[in-house]
């Protein structure tokens, strides 16, 4: 987090924040007391499960929702106000486009909106659509839509552009695709917000990476700052200990039965394995491996696989 | 003008849209037309209250017509629309919310106009119709008036019904009141208990203004039939606005 003066804040805001922003869809919470915000030019992946809240989170910052309490902004401002939505581009994870526009339609009625558009051959080429112009959108293969989707976030020239899911269901030639056209648009310091389940997308992709779980942030950093803040480490070991005595241990993050054998998560190995030993001097079969950013995710969230 | 451009390019490409959609412009517009053959031409010599069946037909399926083109046109494309997030993504953008609605009454008015134009041409040339351009011109913007009424219904269905269910739901009230209204069987050689319903349908309502515009039907009570259609339209409005209201409430709640 940079040091800022009250003054720059007023005079900078950043082009998207949350504040203290819980939301619930009647007595089911989706976010609680969740707060972030986005610098000029930096990519946040919101990474999370599916149902974490992160769709909540995406429609709170493009004002499709209002916050429960907190406060959500954009460039300062409320998310709903005109003049913001003509700076942001988003991109929703919806069923259906209208099948009957072909895709060069489809940009040129979505740029009309804005007040400076992208050039329409700029269009095409960040967002890969070369050869497909003339295709109506039902015509379109899976990849195809979602950079049509794509386009129309674009094509309005936003500052700031938000990202619900942009690859889900895409097979990874079709991702990796798609990460490159998120990449350029970086190098023109755009903002981006992308909300995703994929490790692999936000390592790839994210300055920051921000976990949130059941509407809560559980952690907040690089992705290699994610692995150490998670269970940098995976002990594998077999002990008469129960599962609930080590979990309850300090440093353990997770605990995980995988047949006889036990699995820790903890980012202090060594303290871990000293615990275990003093309570059960017949611990066996140790084994201990560095835990990749899935580990970690999978520890920060205590997702079941 | 660059608002302008947004409306314009919203109606070209509403227009674009249904046309390449046979499953909306197909039967709006072979409905009316091949019923009216059908019955208005059929019996077309027959006379009622001094003009001919073909001619007093025109106002009933021109009704028709209207309220098909208007009922399809806005129920089912608002209902997948919205159902799909389609109208969401559009949210996001600073398009106006008002050129949505202009580009699909503009849709509305076209199809009738379309329709209503067929039907004359039809009256003409198979059933023998002739009448002053006055009367003509007069029964055409009756039935273009006729197209809020029933764009404002098309609306409310579209704000609550899911986008499988609209053109069921849509069916259900148009098929139904058109007979009710004595758009396919003229009213007075319907039983009694059905015309007294019907002074409760719009449909009917805008029929007989429409026969009164061509001195067909001459009951006369135009301050009525006017009086009617107002308040349904209101209430059309109404219910529309409160689905709207109420899907910016889910979202915006």
């Amino acid at each position: 987090m940079k040091n800022t003066t009250l003054r720059d804040a007023v005079d900078h805001p950043a082009p998207a924040m949350l504040a203290g922003v819980s939301k619930s869809y009647g007595s089911i919470p989706a976010l609680r007391d969740v707060s972030f915000s986005i610098e000029p030019g930096e990519l946040v992946a919101l990474l999370g499960p599916n149902g974490a809240g992160k769709t909540t989170a995406v429609k709170l910052l493009l004002g499709l929702l209002s916050p429960t309490s907190g406060v959500a902004r954009v460039f300062g401002e409320n998310p709903r106000d005109a003049a913001n939505r003509s700076r942001t581009g988003a991109m929703l994870q919806i069923a259906r486009v209208p099948e009957t526009l072909r895709v060069r339609e489809h940009i040129d009625l979505f740029s009309s909106y804005y007040p400076a558009p992208m050039p329409y051959r700029d269009v095409i080429e960040a967002a890969g659509l070369h050869g497909v112009e003339e295709r109506k959108f039902g015509d379109l293969s899976g990849g195809q839509r979602q950079r049509l989707l794509f386009a129309l976030a674009i094509c309005g020239d936003p500052d700031l552009l938000i990202l619900d899911e942009p690859t889900v269901g895409l097979d990874i030639e079709a991702r990796r695709g798609l990460w490159t056209q998120i990449r350029a648009l970086l190098a023109r310091r755009k903002s981006v917000l992308l909300t995703t389940h994929y490790l692999e997308e936000a390592d790839a992709l994210a300055d920051r990476v921000i976990v949130i779980d059941r509407g809560t942030i559980i952690a907040e950093g690089t992705t290699s700052e994610i692995k150490q803040q998670a269970a940098g480490k995976r002990i594998r070991c077999r002990t008469s200990l129960p599962a609930d005595v080590v979990r309850a241990l300090p440093f353990v993050v997770s605990v995980d039965t995988d047949g006889e054998a036990l699995l820790i998560g903890t980012p202090a190995s060594d303290v871990v394995i000293r615990e275990l030993l003093t309570r059960d001097p017949n611990l066996a079969g140790i084994e201990i491996t560095n835990a990749g950013l899935e580990e970690a995710f999978l520890a920060l969230t205590g997702s079941e696989r | 003008m660059k608002k302008i451009r947004v409306y314009l390019l919203e109606i070209k490409y509403e227009f674009l849209k249904v046309l390449r959609t046979p499953a909306y412009a197909i039967p709006t517009i072979t409905f009316p037309t091949i019923f009216y053959i059908f019955f208005g031409v059929a019996f077309g010599k027959q006379q009622h209250g001094g003009v001919t069946m073909a001619k007093y037909m025109l106002a009933t399926y021109g009704t028709f017509g209207v309220m098909g083109a208007s009922l399809f046109g806005f129920a089912v494309t608002v209902a997948m629309e919205r159902g799909y997030g389609w109208l969401e993504v559009k949210r996001t953008s600073p398009m106006p919310i008002g050129a949505y609605f202009v580009a699909k009454m503009s849709m509305a008015v076209i199809f009738s106009a379309t329709v209503v134009t067929l039907l004359y041409i039809l009256g003409y040339t198979m059933g023998g119709v002739t009448m002053p351009l006055g009367p003509a011109a007069a029964m055409f913007g009756i039935l273009m008036a006729g197209a809020v009424t029933f764009s404002a219904l098309g609306l409310a269905i579209g704000y609550f019904a899911g986008p499988t269910s609209a053109a069921p739901i849509v069916n259900l009230v148009f098929m139904p009141m058109s007979f009710l209204s004595g758009l396919w069987i003229p009213i007075f050689a319907l039983p009694k208990f059905i015309q007294k319903m019907a002074l409760a349908l719009p449909a009917f309502h805008l029929s007989q203004l429409a026969l009164g515009s061509i001195a067909a039907s001459g009951d006369g009570k135009t301050a009525q039939h006017v009086f009617v259609l107002a308040i349904t339209t209101l209430v059309f409005v109404a219910a529309a606005y409160f689905g709207y209201r109420r899907d910016e409430g889910k979202m915006y709640g």
